[in-house]
């Protein structure tokens, strides 16, 4: 069963690659025949994500280039080789992280935020003011979107829970006097960062499309970053040269990567505009939005999931010495329920459940996986209660509790079988899932660089 | 512009650029060849059908010619619209009746035009003399009521409401009995964009439907996805967890006025039996058309936008 888990965590490229190798062990460097097979599931991968054909067909192109004739080092099998050289190009295509934007010194800073309809433009703007925040600026949000019902009224009440002054003048002025006043406005009144909110608009559309580049004319930006929805499709690359060509746009802000999306968009946008992505949008709330790592995407796009994201968050909540303790028992095959409710405790830490697991493709779609994520807070206390109803030798025997035991812990902690039952499931899925971190954190212990390490290095279990 | 005006102006479009791009694939081969399979594998790729769909349909594409004897370039693009036409429905899907009130429950991830979509079908109800009520059931995004109140504005329809953060089950309880009382056709109900892969809120959007089931048996009659046509190969993920949550019974595409195709709406119909039922074709009341799998075919070839990497 773990080795199942295993499998579909780490199935996608990396897998189908090793399977595409399996037949050349013993070959001493790759040919033009090995890498052309491989170079076929590289291009589906890529193109599953939605990177742009075009962008697939040129980077398949350039590995293929690279890979041809090279020596398979001792340490990798072919397979490894070809990964390797994948994921560093296309990390490398993506740059380094920058999720730093461009800050006048002669305040205010201004930047302004474009893109298609219903990328997230107004929520990213939200977010970006609580954001720089808190590196000390002082946001003034901009309504600059006077086209969409309520548009307005959205970016106030955004502007209200984060208590961020919104500058507004209805929805009756051009969006070019509302950005020329803001500026004003944000001088008179000490903001020394201007954000502004622009309606959603087709890049095909030469008015609206004039219509922002009067705004840039008017104010100058300092900043003017593309909104992209994470999940768009081959459209991407056309959306990102109509931009910038008309704007120059200097970053892109990726949403939306809270859900399964493999984000190819990413990669086509870097292509295109050569502008880094600097910010991604994960989640509804205000502060959901994280810098962006392009070895991480890299990984997410070729179908490896955000693996390291997931350990380093592990990392940053679970001290060393209860992860060896707790290595030891998962080991020891100790794992007890009594840990089990620490442990969602801690787990929780992480963040929403659904979005740790929704980090690890395959996981995510696992119905057993969701069963475990679907423990919310109100749960928690059914699981607490279920838990303490049980003696401490069940407790510590979690597979011999039979039909009688579970309804008589059921009566005590007043839920159901069903719920005891559940609880019980939960808890096995918990001790995979555990070992699981275990086995990650080890792979990373023994080598030092962790991201070549996961994917190349020797006795890790990718491979 | 007029409606008209506006519906033939995106079908001369449309027909353009089928012309222009069958004109451009075939003109520069003679006969039927490997390229020409190819470079329409990659006008399907391009117009997001997605790599495993795009390499299946050429495969039928080169059976259906052999079969056929065909021989003539020309007749392989006809051949291969044949081919998609089978695969999305030939004829168009109406939508499901039932109640009085017919429930219509709009779902879908965030942003992809669901309240605009609820506005232009108020519109197109109304025109066919139905009595349309609304329901503001996303009551978790930022003046997200507002935005449907002004719908309401606009079609001169009545929104039920209620407060930002109530419970939307209550709101379509609510809106459900107003429809009854006052003798409406069609309710509507808005719901709060959301990502299919997260489990606690896609229960939401079960409680909705079995509150809704419970009071009107029958209930929701139809539960339309609204996918973005931007979208790439999500979209397959979205139709498949949005449609084992809620059930869906249709599929409008929005934003089909722009250069995307929503070529991935094939792969969905090849795996899910969920027929799309509308496209969108603008921000106004009336951009708002029910789907001909033909149109939609021709239009996956056109190429407004030339190719820029
Ligand atoms: N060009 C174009 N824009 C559209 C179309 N349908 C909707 N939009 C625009 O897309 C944006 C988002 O639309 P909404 O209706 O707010 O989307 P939603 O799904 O209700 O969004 P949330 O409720 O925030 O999840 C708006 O700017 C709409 O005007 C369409 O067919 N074409
Ligand atoms: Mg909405």
């Amino acid at each position: 069963m773990i080795k199942g888990v295993k499998q579909m965590v780490f199935s996608g490229l990396a897998e189908k690659l090793q399977e595409t190798f399996r037949r050349l062990k013993g070959k001493g460097r790759l040919t033009e025949a090995d890498v052309d097979e491989a170079m076929k599931e590289v291009k589906r991968a890529l193109l599953g994500a939605d990177v742009n054909f075009q962008v697939v067909k040129k980077f398949v192109q350039r590995v293929k280039e690279r890979a041809i004739g090279q020596d398979i080092l001792d340490s990798l099998t072919p397979g490894q080789q070809v990964i390797k050289i994948v994921r560093d190009e296309l990390a490398a295509l993506m740059g380094g992280t920058q999720s730093k934007i461009n800050v006048s010194p002669k305040p205010p800073t201004l930047v302004m935020l474009v893109g298609l309809h219903g990328a997230g433009k107004t929520t990213s703007a939200a977010k970006l003011a609580n954001t720089l925040r808190k590196t000390g600026r002082r946001p003034l949000l901009v309504a600059g979107d006077v086209y969409r019902p309520a548009a307005i009224k959205q970016l106030q009440v955004l502007g209200q829970q984060l208590d961020v002054p919104v500058f507004s003048m209805g929805d009756r002025q051009s969006p070019v006097d509302i950005a020329r006043a803001a500026v004003e406005h944000a001088v008179g009144t000490g903001r020394d960062l201007v954000i502004i909110d622009t309606a959603g608009r087709l890049q095909i559309d030469q008015e609206m499309m004039d219509e922002l580049a009067a705004i840039k004319a008017a104010v100058h930006p300092h900043e003017i970053l593309l909104v992209v929805d994470a999940m768009t499709g081959q459209v991407a690359v056309n959306v990102a040269e109509a931009f910038n060509s008309r704007l120059g746009l200097d970053g892109v802000i990726l949403t939306k990567l809270d859900g399964d999306a493999r984000g190819g968009a990413a990669l086509s946008m870097k292509a295109v505009t050569g502008c880094p992505v600097k910010f991604a949008g994960v989640g509804e709330k205000l502060d959901a939005l994280e810098p962006f790592h392009p070895d991480r995407m890299a990984d997410r796009i070729l179908g490896m999931g955000d693996v390291l994201t997931l350990i380093e968050k592990a990392q940053a909540s679970f001290d060393a010495d209860q992860v060896a303790k707790l290595n030891q028992k998962i080991k020891n095959v100790e794992f007890t329920l009594d840990d089990f409710l620490e442990q969602l405790q801690e787990v929780r830490k992480l963040g929403p459940i659904q979005q740790i697991i929704g980090m690890i493709p395959g996981l995510g779609s696992m119905k057993k996986m969701k069963e475990l994520g679907d423990i919310d807070d109100k749960e928690l206390v059914y699981v607490e209660a279920i838990i303490k109803s049980m003696t401490p030798w069940e407790r510590n025997r979690p597979h011999e509790i039979n039909g009688s035991r579970r309804r008589r812990i059921a009566r005590g902690s007043g839920t159901s079988v069903q719920q005891v039952n559940s609880v019980l499931k939960q808890f096995e899925q918990t001790k995979k899932m555990m070992r699981q971190f275990s086995e990650m954190g080890k792979s990373m212990k023994k080598g030092g660089r962790v991201p070549g390490n996961l994917f190349t290095g020797k006795g890790n279990p990718l491979f | 512009m007029g409606i008209f005006d506006r519906l033939k102006q995106s079908l001369t479009r449309t027909r353009q650029g089928l012309v222009e791009k069958i004109e451009t694939l075939v003109s520069g081969h003679k006969s039927i060849d490997d390229d020409l399979y190819e470079e329409l594998e990659e006008a399907l790729i391009q117009a997001d059908v997605g790599m495993d769909t795009a390499v299946d349909l050429i495969a039928d594409l080169r059976r259906e010619v052999k079969a056929r004897g065909v021989r003539e370039p020309e007749q392989l693009t006809s051949l291969l619209q044949e081919l998609i036409g089978d695969i999305l429905g030939q004829e168009t899907v109406p939508l499901n009746t039932g109640g009085p009130p017919a429930v219509i429950m709009v779902v879908g991830v965030n942003g992809v035009g669901k309240t605009t979509t609820i506005g232009k079908l108020a519109r197109y109800c109304q025109s066919r003399g139905q009595r349309v009520l609304l329901a503001a059931g996303d009551t978790f995004r930022a003046a997200a009521i507002d935005q449907l109140e002004i719908w309401g504005q606009r079609t001169g329809i009545t929104v039920i409401k209620h407060r930002e953060g109530a419970d939307p089950a209550a709101v379509a309880y609510d809106a459900l009995q107003a429809a009854r009382s006052r003798g409406a056709d069609v309710l509507i109900i808005d719901t709060a964009g959301r990502l299919h892969t997260k489990s606690n809120l896609m229960e939401e959007l079960k409680k909705v439907g079995r509150v809704l089931g419970r009071e009107l048996p029958g209930a929701p009659h139809e539960v339309l996805l609204v996918l973005d046509a931007t979208t790439g190969q999500n979209a397959i993920s979205q139709a498949k967890l949005f449609g084992q949550a809620t059930g869906v019974t249709g599929i409008v595409l929005t934003k089909l006025d722009g250069t995307a195709r929503g070529g991935v709406i094939i792969g969905i119909r090849r795996e899910l039996d969920i027929p799309v039922k509308f496209i969108g074709i603008g921000e106004s009341v009336d951009d708002l058309r029910p789907f001909h799998a033909g149109e939609f075919v021709a239009a996956l070839f056109d190429r407004r936008d030339k190719e820029t990497v």
